[in-house]
């Protein structure tokens, strides 16, 4: 069967934008909304379908499913070899994300229109998303890697024009040019590791360059294998290159700066980009060349240890937080961290690459509840008009579809069975367990502080103490009521999927066992984790209080994020600023403006002295013409010998 | 006919050039002026002529030329007096050192 109809679901989105973007603020002031989720829905249907028809209905050809190109034309040829395609590659982790992504948008088109109602730049709102959306299925279905770099520039461009939405606040253009520069340089890693890559495997195809860089037996691998810079092999850096890239979109430690302030955006945004879709672009990026990654153990423990610290640090950090939006901020950069190292300890073959399903799963049941939690948080935020901690608790009664979808979420991502978190959580914490114990020991702390500061946030946000919201506008209309519901049935049962039947390195299906007795010691910490937080957080009392003032120092460093912001504007201010910046701008103002303003003096300075001589009589110009022929005669009959 | 050498008829032409340059640049009258302009003129056309039936008596270039310059500087003198009879109704004068505002 033929899959053509899904360049549809790539191109409706940017239908939509064209159309909102250029006429929307014109003709469609009210109906903008109603447009870009219809074009999203038809969207969503197609790419369940496509993921029905890929999964169940055309089956796998021997046991395997197969990477198919419905679509794909090329559009730059440098070379017969290297070329810039455009193409649609369907493999079962693109479907599987292009579900993600258009259920995950659709829900957010549908709460935007209640969130955002009565905003003055709706209709530009709801073109950005859909460029967004229209980005990250072009990134998630690329064939080639440089119509990969494209779309991940894009979806930068249109996670820096939303965060910047509200661009009358200097905070958010902040935010927005913060999270742009970020990500921007570590695009520029991304885009060496992509020219060593198109050099050593002399091609840009997804398809072939996996094939040249997996093939033990192609001149290609040996290439890259046997040639090395600073001793290190060329794939290796390639490879580390290409993950500085991904660890910058996926605000992995120390690219994460930019996630946290990228909550100035509005909050179905967050929800959308920055947390269940653009951020895990980077996973997807290493679960793409997973097999050429597999092949270089040194690259894969650069993503386990980046991974296994963004989860630790940002765990860590997320407990001192009490603005509810950087909570959850730093909580997403946490499990990414889960679904990096999870990649970083997988095998290939077989059940060994259980750690890339359990990477896969994770990051699809975290789609579903990490949006819960934010449009959850969107809605207590319309509620209270104020994202800090303190102005909140009691908030069980005033919005109690909200109150009752975010203890979904929050037992979701705790792991608490049998909560969709607790499965894909198991499954990673069984990989690391298998191939790298250390690990295992390191997440297995994390998942207890995730669950503990998701308590915090839960019991600070809706006990604690008495309600001060006295306007009771109620906690918004359905349209915003009905995502969190529709997510929360996703955040509760999406564990129930087999994935490995579907998702797996190679392609094979494999059997992958629930270990019962495993599972004991992870929910376990899970729960004392939730405890700690009820014995903390459910009545209000100065314990955190007292506790927080007891540890002191090391409690303010964690407050102050361990200063890396810090340490970034000491690099940046005085450092770069001092030692490249002020003697670049020395040189550019004396050396090449010098030049430049010298010549024009002494070409000013030379016509004022001889400007006398053009007097406006005929006669004395008729003297200069003649002595001049006459001195050119002497010169060439003459002199000129 | 090639009795009279090739210099005689230089001399001529010579003299003609400089009577017409130094008539250009003692004159202050423009018709005057344009007059001196038509010596030099005519002096490079007895030299054309002169050169072709001396050098290259089977050629017709030299003549070719001169009629081409006395027809150009028709034309030209019919410009010429144009723009003096313009300059005559604005500055009422056809003096050229009246005519001195194109300077810087």
């Amino acid at each position: 069967m033929s899959y053509d109809y899904t360049a549809f679901i790539i191109l409706l989105p940017l239908a939509s934008f064209i159309l909102l973007g250029l006429f929307g603020r014109q003709y469609f002031k009210n109906v903008s909304g109603i447009i870009g989720c219809a074009s999203l829905l038809i969207s969503a249907v197609l790419s369940i379908y496509a993921a029905d028809q890929y999964f169940f209905v055309n089956e796998n050809v021997a046991g395997t499913f197969e990477s198919i190109i419905p679509v794909h034309y090329t559009w730059l040829e440098f070379s017969p070899d290297i070329s810039i395609d455009m193409g649609i590659l369907l493999d079962p982790i693109s479907v599987m994300m292009l579900v993600v992504v258009t259920v995950i948008s659709l829900m957010v088109h549908i709460y935007s229109l209640g969130y955002m109602k009565g905003e003055e730049r709706f209709s530009t709102y709801y073109a950005f998303l859909s460029l967004f959306t229209f980005s990250m299925l072009g990134l998630v279905v690329s064939s080639n890697i440089f119509q990969i770099y494209i779309f991940w520039e894009l979806v930068g461009v249109s996670s820096y024009l939303l965060i910047g939405y509200y661009y009358d606040r200097p905070t958010a253009v902040a935010a927005a040019k913060k999270a742009f520069v970020v990500t921007r340089f570590a695009d520029l890693g991304f885009l060496i590791g992509i020219l060593i890559l198109a050099f050593g495997a002399e091609t840009l195809d997804f398809q072939t360059l996996i094939h040249r860089l997996t093939d033990i037996q192609t001149t290609q691998f040996v290439a890259m294998n046997a040639s090395a810079f600073l001793g290190v092999s060329l794939i290796t850096w390639a490879l580390v290159l290409v993950f500085i890239g991904g660890a910058g979109k996926s605000a992995m430690f120390p690219l994460h700066i930019w996630l946290p302030d990228a909550m100035e955006g509005p909050t179905p945004v967050s929800a959308l980009i920055h947390a269940a879709t653009m951020v895990v672009a980077g996973v997807f990026l290493v679960a793409r060349l997973f097999p050429v990654f597999h092949q270089v153990p040194a690259a894969l423990d650069v993503v386990t240890i980046v991974g296994i610290t963004s989860a630790l640090f940002a765990a860590i950090i997320a407990c001192t937080q009490t603005d509810i939006k950087r909570v959850l901020a730093y909580s997403t950069m946490s499990q990414i961290g889960f679904m990096m190292f999870a990649l970083g300890v997988s095998g290939f073959y077989g059940a060994a690459g259980s750690g890339f399903t359990a990477s896969m799963f994770h990051l699809f049941t975290h789609a579903f509840f990490k949006a819960l939690l934010f449009l959850g948080a969107g809605v207590v935020i319309h509620l209270v008009h104020s994202n800090e901690m303190k102005d909140m608790g009691g908030l069980r009664k005033l919005a109690p579809v909200a109150h009752l979808t975010f203890l979904i979420a929050c037992f979701a991502i705790a792991g608490v069975p049998p909560f969709a978190g607790f499965f894909s959580k198991e499954e990673i914490l069984h990989a690391a367990y298998e191939s790298h114990p250390w690990v295992y020991y390191v997440a297995l702390i994390t998942s207890g502080i995730t669950a503990f500061y998701m308590f915090r946030l839960y019991f600070s946000i809706f006990w604690n103490k008495e309600s001060q919201v006295h306007e009771a506008h109620g906690e918004g209309p359905w349209s915003m009521k009905l995502p969190l519901i529709l997510l929360a049935i996703g955040a509760a049962f999406a564990g129930f999927i087999p994935f490995s039947k579907y998702i797996s390195p190679e392609g094979t299906p494999f059997h992958s066992e629930f270990h019962f007795t495993f599972s004991i010691a992870p929910v376990l910490i899970g729960l004392s984790g939730i405890f700690i937080a009820y014995v903390l957080y459910f009545r209000e009392s100065t314990r955190p209080q007292r506790i927080s003032e007891s540890l002191g120092a090391l409690y303010r460093t964690v407050h102050r994020k361990f200063y890396v912001d810090e340490i970034y504007s000491f690099i940046t201010k005085r450092i770069i600023f001092n030692l490249v910046g002020r003697p670049s701008a020395w040189f550019d103002r004396t050396i090449v403006d010098g030049t430049m303003n010298g010549i024009a003096r002494a070409t000013a300075t030379a016509s004022e002295t001889i400007k006398a001589m053009q007097s406006g009589k005929v006669q004395s110009y008729g003297i200069w013409f003649f002595g001049a022929i006459i001195g050119m005669v002497v010169l060439f009959l003459y002199l000129w010998k | 006919m090639s009795s009279v050498p090739i210099t005689h008829i230089l001399f001529v032409s010579t003299a003609l050039f400089f009577i017409g340059m130094y008539g250009f640049f003692t004159r202050r009258n423009m018709i005057t002026m344009l007059m001196a302009i038509e010596l030099m003129l005519n002096s490079v056309n007895i030299n054309f002529v002169a050169f072709n039936k001396y050098l290259f008596p089977e050629n017709l270039d030299g003549i070719f030329f001169t009629i081409f310059i006395v027809t150009i500087a028709a034309a030209e003198a019919a410009v010429a007096i144009a723009i003096i009879i313009n300059l005559y109704r604005s500055h009422k004068s056809i003096d050229v050192d009246d005519a001195t505002e194109m300077k810087f």
